[in-house]
């Protein structure tokens, strides 16, 4: 009841951001949401999987230059180049997933950046196909959502569905067997279950959702960079997941707004916010090591316990 | 035909033979019981049965069917179950929740990534905790209960898919007189249809247990035999006593 009560007020809260919040914020408020959704789609793999990745903003980077090739190679609309963003993501995914799970740990952190990397370099060198440095232009956002408070309430909606859909993923048998591998993978073997099939589905639904984020990317910016599928983008979606709370449905959220907030609006005041941000994350991971979300609720029963 | 028929088995470790040429069958409903000082190769044994670890060379059959390549996890849908030495559980998870991946695991419904775990599963594994007499600590996390509390959920998870072979990995190990006793009556109290193959250190309460004896020495079997033939070979004394 209290927990319905309080996702009530969040939903009122975040649907009445644009009445009374100016152009800016609801624009700051459309970002939190698309690296939300980035981060979230990070969690399912690091927090309920225990695979650290360093490449998941390939998926957002592809998912974004598909629309934006398709549008400005073949004059496509977003009937089809949105499904064909999406399926293309989702197919490098079931392929990278293929190469990537050959490891665990490190050398699946190493395998995932490596894979990326190639990714970044052939969107930087790949001049005439992707411009090289320049970037490429984006299509026009599709429904008319041209003001911003109109792509807040879109970006609201997608992020709030797939939120839930991630959630329900992780609470589901099948999110249940995932957090068991993360666990005990020999022990999860030896009960039935197929830890590589686990982790291989778990990669490629990642993907898919790290392939939602970057659609959002390219109607938010209408423009993509291969700054987007580079290292730095997979690092600060990592930093999101690990500063919010890895394991947890909120904690991502709560990141991406940190990451966000920090990158986007104190940078418009301190010129040095990257040395802020990373004192932001020293703080984080020296007071509350399981990261914000656990740690406030740590602190609260703390709280009740003593009064 | 025999629920476990190992023929030949080989395995090294840098050159090394851990197993050595092993083999031996296991009839339906036995009892059986690997015994062996450290190092004899008993763990190696059982992990090449469940397929934790590549045969170097050798055959392995369950109820006549070929495993020897098999994925552990497909072995466990054949019916073979295990418990570890070291005890391998999900320490944050509830008692009820370890059951219930231990049910997940030969069910389709493992597979479901949009519904909850149905409540079937809770039943069953209520079912499974009162068996072993731990339904009062269902909902406590494995890490708030005692060890011996932790060697009978264990075996409950092994018990709770019904194996056909369940091969126990020195279950009475770390345990007080008391949960000795609790852990050897539940081990007593498994059905006949299940065939059980058990390593145990606790000769006294082992040789109770079993009805055949294998003794393993430098990944070899030396002898094999009754309780009584055991106990009289010569070459069992010279290997735990070494006159």
């Amino acid at each position: 009841m209290k927990r319905g009560i309080g996702y009530g007020i969040a939903a009122l809260a975040l649907v009445g951001v644009p009445f009374f919040s100016g152009e800016y914020y609801i624009n700051l408020a459309s970002q939190i949401f698309i690296f939300a959704i980035f981060a979230a789609s990070i969690n399912l793999l690091l927090g309920y999987g225990g695979l650290p990745t360093l490449g998941h903003a390939a998926y957002l980077g592809v998912a974004a230059y598909v629309p934006a090739l398709l549008h400005l190679k073949l004059g496509l609309g977003h009937w089809i180049s949105a499904p064909a963003a999406l399926f293309g993501t989702t197919l490098m995914a079931c392929a990278f997933g293929l190469i990537a799970l050959r490891a665990t740990g490190l050398g699946f952190l190493m395998l995932t950046l490596a894979l990326s990397q190639v990714l970044w370099g052939t969107a930087l060198r790949w001049v005439s196909m992707t411009d090289g440095d320049n970037g490429l232009r984006g299509p026009a956002r599709p429904f008319n959502l041209d003001d911003a408070t109109s792509f807040y309430y879109f970006a609201l909606a997608v992020t709030a569905v797939s939120i839930w859909l991630m959630a329900r993923f992780v609470a589901s048998p099948f999110g249940a067997t995932l957090q068991g591998t993360r666990d005990q993978p020999r022990r999860m073997s030896a009960l039935g279950h197929d830890v590589w099939m686990i982790r291989w589905v778990t990669f490629i639904y990642a993907g898919f959702w790290g392939g939602v984020s970057g659609l959002l990317f390219i109607y938010y910016h209408k423009y993509i960079h291969p700054v987007s599928l580079s290292l730095a983008n997979s690092a600060e979606g990592l930093l999101a997941v690990i500063a919010g709370g890895s394991g947890t449905v909120a904690g991502p959220i709560v990141g991406a707004a940190v990451v966000m907030l920090l990158k986007n609006y104190v940078s418009a005041y301190v010129e040095r916010w990257n040395m802020l941000m990373g004192f932001v994350f020293v703080l984080i991971v020296v007071f509350m090591p399981e990261g914000l979300v656990p740690g406030v609720r740590r602190l609260w029963r703390r709280f009740r316990s003593v009064t | 035909m025999a629920a476990l028929q190992i023929r030949n088995l080989k395995k090294s470790f840098g050159g090394l033979p851990a197993i050595n040429d092993v083999s031996l069958e296991v009839a339906p409903g036995e009892r059986r019981l690997i015994i062996g000082p450290n190092g004899a190769g008993k763990t190696t044994l059982f992990n090449l049965l469940t397929g934790d670890l590549p045969v170097d060379g050798g055959s392995i059959a369950l109820f006549g069917e070929e495993v020897t390549r098999l994925a552990t996890h497909r072995r466990v849908h054949r019916g073979l179950a295990r418990t570890y030495q070291i005890i391998t559980l999900f320490q944050k998870d509830t008692l009820e929740r370890n059951i219930a991946l231990s049910l997940l695991g030969l069910s389709r419904t493992r597979w479901n990534s949009f519904g909850r775990i149905p409540e079937q599963f809770r039943e069953e594994a209520a079912a499974v905790l009162s068996r072993v007499g731990l339904q009062a600590l269902a909902s406590r996390p494995v890490s708030e209960v005692a060890y011996g509390e932790r060697r009978r959920l264990e075996i409950a998870m092994a018990l709770a898919q019904n194996p056909k072979v369940l091969l126990l990995d020195e279950p009475l190990a770390g345990l007080s007189r008391e949960e000795r006793g609790g852990v050897k009556s539940l081990i007593a109290g498994i059905r006949r249809e299940v065939t059980v193959v058990m390593i145990e250190h606790d000769m006294d309460t082992a040789l109770d247990m079993a009805e055949r004896i294998t003794v393993l020495h430098y990944g070899r079997v030396i002898v094999e035999g009754s309780r009584a033939e055991v106990v009289a070979d010569p070459r069992t004394r010279e290997v735990y006593l070494g006159h």
